[in-house]
């Protein structure tokens, strides 16, 4: 994992990790190394899944100090990745923002955004532009 | 609630248990209107708590329902796992904060319960866990018997089914969720149901 700190850290969480693999192929196509970048997804049996503690290992692999910015599919992985972030020292959460934007969407046009060396609030704000 | 140490591994064997009999209708509720994985993932929960039951009965209340939530929503996962690890740790810290204490442990539930619905961002009649625990939480706070707490708990389980899912997977189906119990509400009334058992039993509680 790349842990450039100079950029803001892209991290995607789905239930599925081939989903959450495959959007951090993408995004990596599109910005290479300059942005660090994770992904988690699935259970401890090799099923679909979520859960806090593999989102809190991604966010602290991609952690950078402009912040990380979190892509999420569906709902427990946006209420799991709350609770990750809640996990992380005060000073760090409050640089960790979950994104409401489509996941693969989402993340690709964040990392581009991030890549330019943008602040976290805009890449988010780039970021959720797709959402209706 | 005078002491942890004989009380809480008999709850968390309890609640093991009742979960572990009831996966498979669990998975069968879920896979009726969501993902089909809530059976093994409480399953896979208790499992964890119940490995450290005797650890946890040797700690202090208060911190032994905070590790039992941590506990929770790492190895449940889904979207259970927050909500069942929130309501824990939320009453171990409101238990720390208010001291020992009888009926202290039945105040701690209505913020624990809110916090539950702003970690899910729910309310009542949502068709999700919340609501058995706001009428557990009704029926703890009127003081009454455990076996009558656990008859509201599985009644408001059972009204689940009449109603459209607003939150959560089955949310997705509108219409179609009619008809079927909330998984979650399933699991949190058999787990009331297990702890009220329990207690009716239990010589100090």
């Amino acid at each position: 994992m790349n842990t450039n700190g100079a950029n803001v850290g892209i991290v995607i969480v789905s239930h599925s990790p081939l989903i959450a693999r495959g959007t951090a192929d993408m995004v990596r196509q599109m910005v290479g190394d300059s942005v660090p970048l994770a992904w988690c997804g699935g259970n401890a049996e090799g099923g679909l899944g979520t859960n806090a503690r593999d989102i809190l290992t991604a966010i602290t692999s991609a952690w950078s100090e402009a912040g990380v910015a979190v892509f999420v599919d569906l709902g427990g992985a946006e209420t799991n990745s709350e609770m990750a972030i809640e996990m992380l020292e005060p000073a760090r959460a409050r640089r960790v923002l979950i994104c409401n934007a489509p996941i693969v969407e989402g993340a690709v046009m964040a990392a581009a955004e991030a890549s330019g060396g943008a602040a976290l609030a805009r890449v988010v704000a780039t970021a959720e532009e797709l959402s209706p | 609630m005078r002491t942890s140490r004989p009380l809480l591994p008999g709850l968390i064997e309890a609640c093991h248990a009742v979960i572990v009999s009831n996966a498979d209708h669990l998975g069968e509720l879920d896979r009726a209107i969501g993902d089909g994985d809530h059976g093994t993932n409480m399953k896979r929960g208790s499992e964890a708590v119940y490995a450290e039951r005797d650890q946890l009965g040797g700690l202090p209340l208060p911190e032994a329902l905070e590790k039992i939530g941590m506990v929770l929503v790492t190895t449940i996962g889904g979207a259970a796992g927050p909500l069942y690890g929130t309501l824990l740790i939320e009453m171990g810290r409101g238990l720390r904060a208010a001291g020992s204490g009888d009926g202290v442990l039945a105040e701690t539930l209505p913020p624990a319960v809110a916090a539950v619905a702003r970690r899910g961002r729910a309310q009542a009649g949502d068709k999700t866990l919340l609501d058995v625990l706001y009428a557990v939480q009704q029926a703890v706070l009127k003081q009454s018997p455990p076996a009558e707490v656990a008859a509201y708990a599985m009644s408001a389980a059972t009204d689940t089914i009449a109603m459209k899912a607003l939150r959560g997977r089955a949310s997705f189906l509108g219409d179609r969720s009619i008809g079927h119990m909330d998984p979650g509400a399933c699991s949190c009334a058999l787990l009331t149901g297990s702890i009220c058992r329990f207690l009716e039993e239990f010589p100090s509680a």
